[in-house]
């Protein structure tokens, strides 16, 4: 019964039940239960605002953008170009010129290794990442390093999976030249110093990129504070489309790389003897982009800003205490990752009890978690496991949730008792 | 709605639980290793092969539940069986764990223990987790194929 209680004193500063109401994909049962989403470090759900615009953008607006002189085009390129300077706005860059729009994260870290890496990087040079990195963050390196030489370094980490920066710091040599690091870890929700790693970086001239695709959604990024030379991360996960992310970079270094795909939209001008290039940010946006995706990037933007980050933040927080005060009753139940600064990603394991099979229980229970090595595996083998089960919080998620998820665990393991 | 335990049955947690034949095989004549990327399972299959029948098979390795008793169910199975008992068994195997329809009570009956894996066909996500020792078997069985033949 203390449970209900404590669910009961933790009046959260956001109104969750009017929150839910924005979200269609809630309101369905799965299983015959209801349905309750806690894969949202996978991808998160769309709030009805973001799914109206881009079918207001299909309905009344679609048109290619940068081209056309008729209505719909002008109208669809406002909208494209507005969304960008939301981008710029929310994470506080200086110009939109140091906005590109990608595919997603993934693709923000294969676009600066190739077109940064290749020119910059040579036999020798060393590349750092770290142990806690999705594989979107490692092999993108490790593909640059066989094609220039260069040697990848990896920042370990201790026990609670927090990185180690004492070791980090011996790592640092004048052959380093990239640090790459997710801000928060998918696999364990481990948010990183990254001001203290970007610092030491620049200290030895090498530049940081931050992986930010599981960051932005629980917390305000500020590049410039930050002062970090690149920064990306995908839209779907801040209840936005999927196929849409956003590559920051500073300017200058922009400036001086090349192009990495060529096409329509990034030149000036072309004929077969010489091609000029477009300027920022457009020598990166080769071809028609997901323009819905992006319109729908800035709409989910819009939605995130008018609940307001440190909100959502302070919410999700108290979600995540109550997750991990309720999972430690559970004495068959071990908690893979428990840095003392994370972000709400409970992910752990069970004795007896195998994390595709508490998969299976829970989505029974019309509980959605992720199970697996979380595109991770490197810290699975750190942790000496194969998988793990992760439930991860968004702020449409209930205490009450969190109760269910428990119950729904307990039961998993009755299965197997 | 599926219930859970047409999953779950008492066989498949058994053999969960206590995995026959759960460890390395000493001078094995094929061994290969499964692997299921999606979920990063791994298991070791090592086979001890007679002419031409299977007198010793153990696994090791770490999965699912249903990945473990798909293993220990399969390696209970097979000893004392030739070449192509073992691939008319897998064929069939794969064949009702595959198709969508019902299987027919006979093609149930011929897979004996076996058809405990059968529920996981209402969970798409979880087939591989079944099939993999199988794959793996297979693969262990054609590099003596290809052994035989040189």
């Amino acid at each position: 019964m203390s449970e209900t209680n404590i669910a009961a004193d933790l009046k959260p500063a956001l109104d969750v039940a009017k929150i839910r109401q924005d979200f269609p994909i809630l309101h369905q049962q799965i299983n015959g239960k209801p349905l309750i989403y806690l894969d949202n470090a996978a991808t998160s759900q769309k709030p009805r605002q973001v799914i109206e615009m881009v079918d207001k953008y299909y309905q009344e607006d679609n048109a290619n953008i940068h081209r056309g002189v008729h209505t719909l085009s002008e109208r669809a390129t406002a909208d494209y170009e507005n969304a960008r300077e939301k981008v710029r706005a929310f994470i506080h860059a200086e110009s939109e010129k140091e906005i590109i729009f990608v595919r997603g994260a993934t693709e923000g870290i294969n676009l600066i290794a190739h077109s940064y890496g290749r020119t910059h990087l040579k036999s020798g040079d060393e590349i750092i990442i770290s142990t806690m990195e999705h594989h979107s963050n490692i092999v993108p390196w490790q593909l640059l390093c066989e094609q220039t030489g260069a040697v990848l370094k990896v920042i370990p980490i201790n026990v609670a999976g927090e990185l180690i920066i004492e070791e980090f710091e011996k790592l640092l040599s004048p052959k380093t030249k990239i640090i790459s690091v997710a801000h928060i870890s998918n696999a364990l929700g481990t948010i990183n110093p990254i001001k203290t790693i970007i610092d030491r970086a620049h200290d030895h001239l090498a530049i940081v990129i931050i992986d930010g695709a599981q960051a932005t959604p629980h917390t305000a990024v500020d590049v410039q504070a930050l002062d970090c030379d690149f920064y990306v991360f995908s839209g779907h996960k801040l209840f936005a489309p999927t196929g849409v992310g956003v590559l920051y970079g500073k300017a200058d270094l922009l400036e001086a790389m090349p192009p990495w795909q060529g096409g329509g939209d990034m030149i000036k001008m072309v004929s077969f003897e010489k091609t000029l290039y477009a300027d920022l940010p457009y020598k990166f946006e080769a071809g028609t982009p997901h323009i819905a995706g992006v319109i729908g990037l800035g709409a989910a933007i819009d939605y995130v800003n008018a609940i307001g980050l440190d909100t959502i933040g302070a919410y999700e927080n108290e979600l995540l205490e109550y997750a991990t005060i309720k999972s430690a009753r559970m004495e068959d139940l071990r908690l893979i990752g428990t840095a003392i600064e994370k972000a709400s990603i409970l992910s752990f394991v069970m004795d007896n009890v195998h994390p595709h099979d508490i998969g299976t229980i829970l989505d029974h229970e019309g509980i959605a978690i992720r199970t697996g090595h979380h595109c991770a595996m490197p810290i699975m083998a750190h942790f000496n496991i194969s998988a793990t089960a992760r439930a991860s919080f968004s702020f449409y998620n209930t205490f009450a949730e969190v109760d269910s998820l428990m119950s729904a665990l307990e039961k998993a393991r009755e299965v197997f008792a | 709605m599926f219930d859970l335990q047409d999953l779950y049955q008492e066989v498949i947690i058994d053999h969960n639980r206590c995995p026959r034949n759960f460890g390395k095989l000493e001078n094995p004549t094929q061994a290969a290793q499964g692997y299921n990327p999606l979920c990063g399972d791994k298991l070791n299959l090592y086979l001890k092969m007679e002419r031409g029948t299977v007198t010793d098979v153990r696994f090791d390795g770490s999965g699912c539940a249903i990945s473990v008793a798909s293993a220990s169910l399969m390696t209970d199975t097979l000893k004392g069986m030739t070449l192509d008992q073992v691939e008319q068994l897998f064929q069939n195997f794969h064949n009702l764990i595959m198709e969508e329809k019902d299987p027919d009570k006979e093609q149930v009956e011929a897979l004996g223990k076996l058809a405990a894996l059968l529920g996981v066909k209402q969970y798409p996500a979880r087939v591989k987790c079944a099939t993999l020792c199988w794959h793996t078997l297979h693969s262990a069985m054609q590099g003596e194929k290809i052994a035989t033949t040189e």
